[in-house]
């Protein structure tokens, strides 16, 4: 791929933030559940300040699931980490406001502030079942516990809750495993039971984090499908961090992509997918093994993500990305605007870049995998719709 | 010697009957034949020669490097017995990369274990270019074959020393086996390895924790190709990392492959992974290989209904058809009625395509190939006759513009 050059010799001539977004408004046919603004988030390191959340912005609507893309390191965590106040005891909110329920999250300091907030009313599934869990304590008892402190059951009352709950996360014979502990379940059963924890106060938020890295493709999709269900019958409003676009591609309405602990795009599914704009979104989208052929090798993205501590100038993916300008390594990128729902922070965007193409996988995406769909489609049983 | 005797009886007693124990042979009568059998073989092997070891003195190049013969695997649990792989046989070509595709619990790791040596094979034989390398075999032969094979393993922060620097995890192997004259080619060895896996030079004198979970299985695979091996087991090498790093590791890992023309075992449990890297595919579910053929077959002509499952269970990165689809689960008691007169086994269907199943199913299986087989070369056509079209177009086209 040819580095594109930039033409302009002086960046102070010319106006290139011409176009750029300026005011962050929601889409006004959607409800604002949380509302997070120019939100800075760092750690002290040995003394050092870092910068790990660099100015975000972002709307979370009501009922819909929003996916949080990006590779290990891009800051998605950290992130959602600001909603329930669980930053690790060396990070602090140094700018921003986060809106949810008329209350600013980011002012949020004790544990009593929080009670009401965390658990309750925005819960999260981790990545990793047998951490979550307390080995100790039987599956039915950490149900509980959560049903007598948040919505003030007796032992008895929460006892029944609990079957209740665990048979709606589908584990079976749920009062002969509610007396159980957690290694005697399956990673994926596990996980159920997770979920069934987070189910117990019935919660506005489900942040999601990577709830299925852990675990096998077959029992992946199963959770996957769980969640999901459960959503539609509980309405509520599902962040879902994952770096797997297989799983973005089943359960998101809209995607954030992360870099550098900044969102680069933001958009509807159809709109990321389709019609990627941020040379990191296709970078992303390329190394999927998935789209691989065997005659070609598999693209990929060049070297590291920006590691916490350092100073970041321009764009952070400019010295990873084959589309970078100049301007890239100088000026940090606006945010453009494609259409209503869809954003991107380039500079490819800006009225004065060099048209490029974008990479010929993404522009085959919808061709390529409608193709491998309709190899499934040809199975009996793989009922995958045909495109029309 | 008393004791084994008494262990064996044991087993016979709580070994469940099952469809493997068809044979009239009592177990006692089966170990002798097996011991016989494994003399016999011994007898046949040529020795070692001066310039040949024992395994290049019994290679026939046109033969699979390793075949694995009705072998048996199974761990005690106290007085139980718990069989985990039950009459695999399974052959790896010489030069080609296999994929082993499963959910956990399926047995998988275990193979891949078992050919190292670290699980013992409770039967049966494992072959490496001809020579037994399951069981009790000599010192030397065991040595002299962990030369041979190399391992990459799953999570590579686990499997790291914390304690060593990266010289030292990079060339314990050369220093076990001595494999240098002296300290100036361990060196150019290890600097050399570096380098073709990506990584500086000066990061030998690191240490793992200083690394990212991309560069910590890089220096796993270098590890691995320092001592040039013949065989590499991947063992999940890519399950723990990013979606972007998945990329570098499986293209490094396919250069190696080409580039030395190495044998490899790809363990995996996602299907489309195991697409772009192997030649082959094994799909095996409770430790039996269910389906077994080559890669881009399985996925235009899958036909039994685990591979089928686990074929639903791949995202698609694509919206439109991923929010569509169904998931399909795989319930053995549901779909499979097997007789004890009538026990599965691994039939060839077509050349090259291997599924485990019974005649009845087999029937079914043969029709179903039949329709898929057509199907796909009508859609073949289809494909040819639209990209004809295009093409015809575009040609009417271009002369448009030029007149």
């Amino acid at each position: 791929m040819p580095k594109q050059k930039e033409a302009v010799r002086s960046f102070a001539d010319v106006d290139f933030e011409e176009g750029a977004m300026t005011e962050f408004v929601p889409d006004p046919n959607q409800e604002v559940v949380l509302s997070v603004r120019d939100l800075d988030v760092g750690f002290m390191v040995r003394g050092k300040k870092t910068h790990v959340i660099r100015n975000i912005n972002l709307d979370i609507y009501k009922g819909k699931t929003l996916a949080i893309v990006g590779e290990s390191g891009s800051g998605k965590s950290v992130f959602t980490k600001t909603f329930t106040g669980m930053l690790e005891s060396n990070g602090f909110i140094s700018n921003g406001t986060i809106m949810f329920e008329g209350q600013d999250l980011a002012k949020f300091t004790t544990n009593e502030e929080w009670t009401p907030i965390r658990g309750k009313k925005i819960a999260t599934i981790f990545q990793d079942p047998m951490t979550s869990l307390n080995p100790l304590l039987s599956i039915g008892y950490q149900i509980s516990e959560v049903l007598i402190i948040h919505r003030g059951m007796t032992k008895e009352e929460a006892r029944a809750e609990a079957i209740d709950l665990l048979g709606k996360v589908k584990i079976p014979h749920p009062e002969e495993r509610y007396d159980d502990k957690p290694f005697q379940f399956s990673g994926g059963m596990r996980q159920r039971a997770v979920i069934a924890i987070a189910l117990a106060c019935n919660p506005e938020i489900l942040i999601c984090d990577e709830p299925t890295t852990a675990l096998d493709v077959t029992v992946q999709s199963q959770i996957i499908d769980l969640i999901k269900e459960l959503q539609k019958e509980y309405g509520w409003t599902t962040i879902f961090i994952t770096h797997d676009l297989g799983v973005v591609a089943n359960v998101a309405d809209n995607v954030a992509v992360m870099y550098g602990g900044q969102i680069v795009e933001y958009g509807t599914i159809e709109d990321v997918f389709y019609h990627p704009e941020h040379p990191y979104t296709w970078a992303l989208l390329c190394s999927l093994p998935q789209l691989g052929t065997k005659e070609e090798p598999l693209a990929f993205i060049r070297g590291n993500p920006p590691s916490f501590g350092e100073e970041i100038v321009g764009d952070a993916f400019a010295p990873r990305s084959a589309y970078a300008m100049n301007i890239d390594f100088v000026r940090e990128p606006p945010i453009f605007k494609i259409s209503d729902t869809h954003w991107a922070k380039t500079w490819l965007l800006s009225k004065y870049a060099p048209k490029v193409e974008k990479p010929l996988v993404i522009q085959e995406l919808h061709e390529r995998m409608k193709r491998a769909a309709q190899e499934l489609a040809n199975q009996e049983g793989g009922d995958y719709g045909q495109e029309d | 010697m008393a004791k084994k005797t008494d262990d064996s009886q044991q087993e016979v007693k709580n070994s469940t009957p099952s469809v493997a124990q068809a044979q009239p042979l009592s177990k006692k009568e089966a170990a002798k034949a097996a011991k016989k059998q494994r003399e016999v073989i011994e007898k046949n092997l040529k020795p070692a020669t001066e310039d040949l070891d024992i395994f290049e003195a019994n290679k026939v190049e046109s033969e699979p490097l390793i075949k694995m013969r009705d072998v048996k695997i199974s761990f005690k649990m106290g007085t139980m017995e718990r069989i985990v792989i039950n009459h695999l046989n399974l052959d790896i070509n010489r030069g080609e990369i296999l994929g082993l595709v499963g959910e956990s619990g399926s047995g998988k790791t275990t193979i891949g274990r078992a050919l190292i040596r670290v699980n013992k094979v409770t039967d049966g034989e494992i072959l490496y270019d001809n020579v037994p390398i399951s069981g009790k075999i000599p010192r030397s032969r065991e040595k002299l074959l962990k030369t041979k094979i190399q391992m990459v393993f799953q999570d590579p922060g686990d499997s790291l020393n914390e304690r060593a620097n990266i010289d030292y995890i990079v060339s314990e192997g050369l220093r076990a086996n001595h494999l240098f004259k002296d300290e100036a080619e361990r060196m150019q060895k290890v600097q050399d390895i570096m380098q073709r896996v990506g990584l500086r030079v000066e990061f030998l004198s690191r240490f793992p924790h200083e690394f990212s979970g991309g560069q910590r299985q890089r220096i796993g695979i270098a590890r691995c190709m320092v001592m040039n091996p013949e065989f590499v087991i991947a063992d999940e090498p890519i399950s723990a990392l990013d979606v972007s790093i998945r990329a570098q590791i499986l293209n490094l890992i396919k250069e190696f492959q080409q580039e030395r023309n190495m044998t490899v075992l790809f363990i995996a449990h996602d299907l489309s992974v195991v697409r772009y890297i192997s030649d082959r595919i094994a799909v095996i579910y409770a430790g039996n290989i269910v389906e077994l053929t080559e890669a881009n077959r399985l996925f235009e002509v899958p036909l039994h209904p685990y591979t089928k499952s686990l074929l639903t269970a791949v995202p698609i990165p694509d919206p439109s058809v991923e929010k569509k689809k169904k998931i399909v689960v795989y319930n053995p008691r549901e779909v499979h009625h097997y007789m004890r007169s009538d026990p599965p086994k691994l039939v060839e269907i077509e050349p090259g395509h291997w599924v485990r199943c019974d005649s009845k199913e087999k029937e079914q299986y043969e029709v179903e190939l039949k329709e898929k087989i057509a199907k796909l070369e009508a859609q073949k056509r289809a494909d040819e006759e639209a990209a004809r079209l295009k093409a015809a177009k575009s040609s009417e086209k271009g002369e448009d513009s030029h007149a």
